[in-house]
């Protein structure tokens, strides 16, 4: 069987936290990436965003948005993904799901988000579909996350996937 | 300074490295732009759930069934 399903390097946030979390040197050898995302918030905003071989530009999107009370949908401009809050219950962690095909390509790059904020809450929760669209050319190399505000806390984890088709 | 973590995929070494005095006055930039973008997406998105619910409303008052404007959906 193909091993068309590679773990190619997982990170796990240390105590004090981390203000941003960056894969670096992703080798060219796959055909899709893959982000497994799990992180809590040290402040009581839950978005955190992704820059692309160190760019915050060139990103637009869609999302469909789901709370514990409204359903809305509109337009992104930086691919999100969100993650437990501060204020949430204790020791939860978000779970978000990044896939971005064909990431050498020398084509616009579109980008996949589903993403929630658990909190084990009836009543507040956040979750998301986005698709993203990055409207650059080169292949990306390097993928990096960061909190809109203050620090992916202690225990979150990233773990980047290669996903190739044979 | 805050740290970042940085994971080389090539060598499998994780560092962590402290962010310079222009990345975090980058971050707060971003932070605030971002910030203000979000604002103003779910403010259009709250506007639009509101404009339905208030539809839904009017329509209840002329009498539909729940059914009836859950059809026009």
């Amino acid at each position: 069987m193909a091993n068309t399903f590679e773990a190619i390097r997982t990170v796990t946030v240390g105590s004090g936290g981390a203000a941003d979390i960056e894969f670096t040197s992703i080798p060219g050898t796959y055909t899709d990436l893959l982000v497994f995302v799990s992180a809590r918030s040290s402040t009581t905003n839950n978005f955190y965003r992704i820059n692309l071989n160190s760019s915050a530009s060139d990103f637009s999107g869609l999302f469909l948005n789901a709370t514990g009370s409204v359903v809305a949908s509109g337009s992104s401009s930086p691919a999100f993904g969100r993650m437990s809050q501060s204020n949430y219950t204790s020791n939860t962690f978000g779970n978000d799901f990044w896939y971005i095909p064909n990431y050498t390509s020398s084509n616009n790059k579109s980008i996949s988000v589903d993403t929630v904020a658990e909190n084990n809450s009836a009543t507040t929760n956040f979750l998301d579909f986005v698709a993203g669209l990055w409207s650059q050319s080169a292949a990306i190399t390097a993928i990096k996350f960061v909190p809109n505000t203050g620090n992916f806390a202690e225990y979150s984890t990233a773990t980047l996937y290669g996903i190739k088709n044979s | 300074m805050p740290t970042k973590v940085i994971v080389d995929c090539s060598t499998g070494v994780t560092t962590e490295v402290e962010l310079t005095a222009e990345e975090v006055a980058q971050r707060e930039a971003d932070a605030v732009a971002f910030a203000e973008i979000k604002a103003a997406e779910e403010a259009a998105a709250q506007a639009k759930a509101d404009a339905k619910a208030s539809a839904q409303a009017k329509l209840a008052a002329l009498g539909l069934t729940a059914d009836e404007i859950a059809a026009l959906n």
